[in-house]
């Protein structure tokens, strides 16, 4: 055995990559309560006063501190760079600075152009010139795009492609540089090399050879990168430190090579824990160390950035990485893959304070020990900072070595990949569908032209048949330009060091998204139920309705309306699988829209729920705010009517709560929660942010900005500090519903 | 059984231990001055409901309240209590643990049948004080006093509360009394200060009726405090 591995249970994970195998043989679950925890050292007090200072001067710039425009970023173009080199315990930073930002013109050097002036900065000369010689992903997907695709994506019925910036939502294995090292990890590679040599030469063949190159190429890189910090990563970590130091520095490599839309950093808690109470057991470690190990970790991950263009932030705000860490879970099994580092992992969020990075993520399941649920559930109701996700739910399609990327999007560690693929605006379909294929805003011909719905009052029956006509266009439109982006990003700006911590066959998942749902179904609620009259312009253009009646609406946990939602769903993704995917990705679909709920809304007209024109959507698969009328749990319920099994790729539910409707003390309000979730998880419901808080709170806090420096909110599937959000968000946050009973 | 409930909540965490529905019920025999859901008073108003149909919507929930139950409030469920006892009844049957939230006020006869299925009892006693009850409240003290003789004598796990008015029984005098009082229930567990707030005048201006103690302020949480300190502090808590 080698070395490094001493101590630790033999078994297959030694011969070849198998992370999950070194786990299960190696990790002690942990069912006992938070009382062991650690607070913070002094060196970790001193090292996050360092931070907080810096991050007050990087909101005071605007939100971009620095921006290096004569280096490209990538693994080894930087001089290593320290918080405070004396005294951090873990080593690396994107850039020679803390928070200054690289510039990576790969997914698009117009965006990269734009955000640089956008801050008062001048991309080089030197990278313009580089850039005029090379293909971004960008320019290679307008050189594809249809007219028709571009029309769509103009007027926002579909929105948020990547097809200008880092796809992400690639999960490398990270875990794998500290057991195996880089030097195993490149043999592996090159064994695959030789092995796909000796096959058929055609495109796939060929496209992955080239692949595994690059692969390898980066992997050496890794190395490099590491080596200027003093570290020779060649080999597997040794102790604690060198297991969070050798991980890290697999996803720092990652952030340096991609600007991913979000860049998650796994499953590691449990692995880690394996190095802790190795460490400890030898008595080299107390729980001080490593208390201290997982604090200065998560100092550098809340360092982590990417430049992104101010319209960037209208979509996806508050300048989120989405570095997401999935906590907890229960193994295959039936243990608990709860350990005493997943205490760990959330009490950095008493040590450092609250904060939206990494975003922590609870696999919750019902078998998770009672001790650890509460103990979530009470950092929930004090830092809003952590969002739960139902493991029992997941497992059985992923197994229990699955992380999450970005908010919702489960897959097999090192196994799954996935091709992001935003979201396509259902409430924009049925206006669209109404208007016979123009669009109700400008008037312009997007998909095949009709005759507009030519009666008094909307009929049920004759506006689905509408939706029928043109959902295919709109899921075929969708699927084509997905597959033209995924195609160039694969080509021009391959995730090379991450798909190096990945099996060479993986599994590839195309994540589609719909975005207005509740608008949607309550819109032909309003039409089944109540009478809809079609208001229409001078050009015959339908641009408003005029309701009469009451009509059901989603959130109440009323069948008439939620089924026409879990519907909808369905028709559309049924749809989408008709058309056939690059490199034969499944197809999987979510319900999330982020932030930009606010951006849909604002490209949509008045719909015939009585919505207005331009008025937000709610995010994800929320209700509608101010249409939920039976409390709650009643609206917990019309959610988890969505069905996972179309929805593999995520359902995404805000929660908010006033502290007094949970409960009249601490503990109260932690058992109530727990309650909550047990309850939303047993119907198969599958996501919940949770906030705990007082709107004035959020009123204030947008009254007097820099009252509530560290004011964290869960948004949809993620979290961001709240004065990092546009007055606009600010106020649909507020807007949203918060459950109270008087 | 049919019965006038005049809203259904899915969620309520503070009536009560644990997550829990709330269902309030139509019709009110009191006026209370402080009332906070004046919606609720008028007999025969509200949506009627059979008691299948009303097990059948709290069934909904039953993942999230296994640790809780259902509280019955109102209005005052009293009014209603052959039709809150069947509800009670089914609720058991299901294993779902049932709270009567009341002001005490009904018709002893009718309620030994509803307390016989009820898991605790939850009793506003608004006053203490027969002449201010009388006053703000509009109605005799005793009848509630009765009431609670009855839980005791049924050994109902009771709850008592009074929602803390300035100026009305915002004293360490008027807190004792309600703790005196409950020395006579060995059945009372505990003693809640809630404050008084004024978030129902919205209400109130909706339903076009005065809120009598538009003037009065609320009741700050230092009050409550102080109070409920006094509460534990002194001897013979219940």
């Amino acid at each position: 055995m080698k070395e490094q591995w001493l101590g630790f249970n033999a078994g297959p994970w030694q011969e070849n990559i198998n992370v999950r195998d070194f786990i299960q043989l190696n990790y002690t679950p942990y069912e006992g309560g938070a009382a062991f925890l650690s607070g913070p050292t002094e060196r970790t007090g001193r090292l996050m006063d360092k931070l907080n200072y810096l991050l007050e001067l990087e909101k005071q710039a605007g939100g971009v501190l620095n921006i290096d425009t004569n280096t490209v970023s990538s693994l080894t173009n930087y001089k290593p760079g320290y918080l405070d080199k004396a005294n951090e315990i873990i080593v690396g930073l994107q850039t020679d600075q803390p928070l200054r930002r690289g510039v990576n013109p790969f997914g698009g050097v117009n965006m990269t152009r734009k955000a640089c002036k956008a801050y008062g900065y001048t991309l080089s000369e030197k990278i313009e010139e580089m850039f005029r010689y090379r293909t971004s992903h960008n320019e290679g997907v307008y050189r594809v795009y249809t007219d028709e695709i571009k029309r769509a994506r103009h007027c926002g019925i579909i929105t948020g492609l990547p097809d200008a910036y880092g796809r992400g939502r690639i999960i490398g294995d990270y875990r794998r540089v500290a057991l195996y090292g880089v030097d195993f990890l490149i043999r592996q590679k090159e064994a695959d090399k030789r092995r796909l040599g000796e096959g058929v030469m055609l495109q796939d063949n060929i496209r992955l050879l080239e692949e595994l190159f690059q692969q390898i190429n980066f992997l050496g890189k890794l190395k490099e990168m590491a080596q200027m910090y003093g570290f020779d990563i060649s080999g597997p970590a040794g102790n604690a430190r060198e297991a969070v130091q050798w991980l890290y520095f697999g996803y720092l490599g990652a952030i340096k090579e991609q600007n991913g839309a979000a860049m998650s950093l796994g499953r590691v808690s449990t692995f880690l824990d394996i190095y802790f109470e190795r460490d400890i057991k030898n008595g080299v470690l107390s729980e001080e160390g490593a208390q201290e190990l997982m604090d200065d970790l998560v100092i550098k991950l809340r360092m982590a950035r990417h430049l992104r263009t101010p319209e960037y932030n209208e979509l996806f705000a508050g300048d989120p990485m989405w570095i997401t860490e999935a906590l907890g879970g229960t193994g295959e099994d039936g243990r608990t893959l709860v350990t005493k580092n997943t205490f760990r992992m959330l009490n950095t969020l008493y040590n450092l304070g609250p904060s939206a990075e990494p975003n922590l993520t609870v696999l919750w399941s019902e078998a998770l020990p009672e001790p650890f649920k509460r103990f979530a559930a009470q950092v929930s109701c004090d830092t809003d900072s952590i969002q739960y996700e139902n493991d029992d739910l997941m497992r059985p399609e992923y197994g229990d070595d699955y992380a999450i990327a970005c908010c919702v999007s489960a897959m097999r560690i090192g196994k799954d990949m996935q091709y992001f693929g935003a979201r396509a605006n259902l409430a924009k379909l049925l206006l669209m569908s109404l208007n016979g294929g123009r669009d109700e805003k400008t008037g312009q011909q997007l998909g095949p032209e009709t005759a507009p719905y030519e009666g008094e009052v909307l009929e049920y029956g004759k506006v689905l048949e509408r939706l029928d006509y043109y959902r295919p266009w709109l899921a075929k439109t969708y699927v084509n330009a997905l597959n033209m982006i995924h195609y160039m990003h694969d080509k021009y700006a391959y995730e090379k060091t991450q798909m190096a911590l990945h099996d060479t066959e993986v599994r590839r998942l195309m994540a589609f998204g719909v975005a207005g749902l509740s608008v949607l179904a309550d819109s032909l609620s309003a039409i089944k139920y109540a009478r809809v009259r079609p208001v229409r312009s001078k050009d015959g253009l339908i641009t408003d309705y005029a309701i009469e009646g009451e009509y059901p609406a989603y959130g109440n946990d009323d069948d008439r309306v939620d089924l026409i939602a879990k519907q909808q769903v369905e028709l559309f993704f049924e749809e989408l699988k008709k058309n056939p995917t690059y490199r034969g990705a499944e197809h999987t679909l979510s319900v999330l829209t982020i932030t930009s709920n606010v951006v849909y809304g604002k490209k949509t007209g008045a719909t015939p729920d009585g919505r207005k024109a331009g008025e937000p959507f709610a995010p994800g698969a929320n209700p509608m705010h101010g249409r939920e009328k039976n409390g709650a749990l009643a609206s917990l319920n019309s959610v988890a009517k969505i069905c996972y099994d179309t929805c593999r790729d995520g359902i995404s539910n805000t929660f908010s709560v006033v502290p007094d409707a949970l409960g009249s003390g601490d503990e109260e309000r932690s058992d109530n929660l727990v309650a909550l979730l047990d309850g939303y998880f047993e119907r198969k419901a599958h996501h919940l942010n949770v906030n705990v808080l007082n709107r004035e709170t959020l009123i204030d806090a947008m009254e007097h900005p820099g009252k509530y420096p560290n004011l964290t909110i869960r948004v949809s599937g993620y979290a961001v500090t709240f004065d990092k959000l546009s007055r606009e968000q600010q106020q649909e946050v507020i807007d949203r519903t918060y459950h109270r009973v008087m | 059984m049919m019965g006038a409930i005049a809203s259904f909540q899915s969620m309520g965490a503070v009536d009560g231990p644990g997550l829990r529905c709330a269902v309030f019920m139509q019709g009110c025999p009191l006026r209370c001055q402080c009332c906070h859901n004046p919606e609720t008073w008028v007999p025969g108003a509200g949506t009627q409901i059979s008691v299948e149909e009303l097990t059948d919507r709290i069934l909904r929930y039953r993942s999230y309240i296994k640790k809780g139950g259902v509280t019955v409030s109102g209005g005052e469920p009293l009014l209603q209590a052959a039709f809150v006892a069947e509800l009670f009844r089914r609720l058991r049957q299901e294993g779902i643990h049932t709270a009567l939230d009341t002001s005490g006020y009904g018709d002893l006869a009718a309620v030994r049948e509803l307390l016989n299925v009820t898991d605790l009892v939850i009793c506003d006693i608004k006053f203490t004080d027969e002449t201010i009850f009388e006053r703000f409240c509009g109605g005799q003290l005793q009848q509630v006093y009765d009431f609670l003789a009855l839980t005791a004598e049924m050994r109902v796990p009771l709850w008592l509360r009074q929602v803390i008015i300035p100026g009305l029984n915002d004293n360490e005098k008027s807190v004792l009394q309600l703790k005196k009082q409950a020395a006579l229930y060995p059945n009372a567990e505990k003693i809640e200060l809630l404050p008084f707030r004024k978030l129902c005048v919205t209400k109130y201006e909706e339903l076009g009726i005065p809120f009598p103690l538009e003037d009065t302020p609320e009741c700050p949480d230092e009050t409550i405090r102080t109070l409920k300190l006094l509460l534990s502090e002194t001897e013979n808590s219940p």
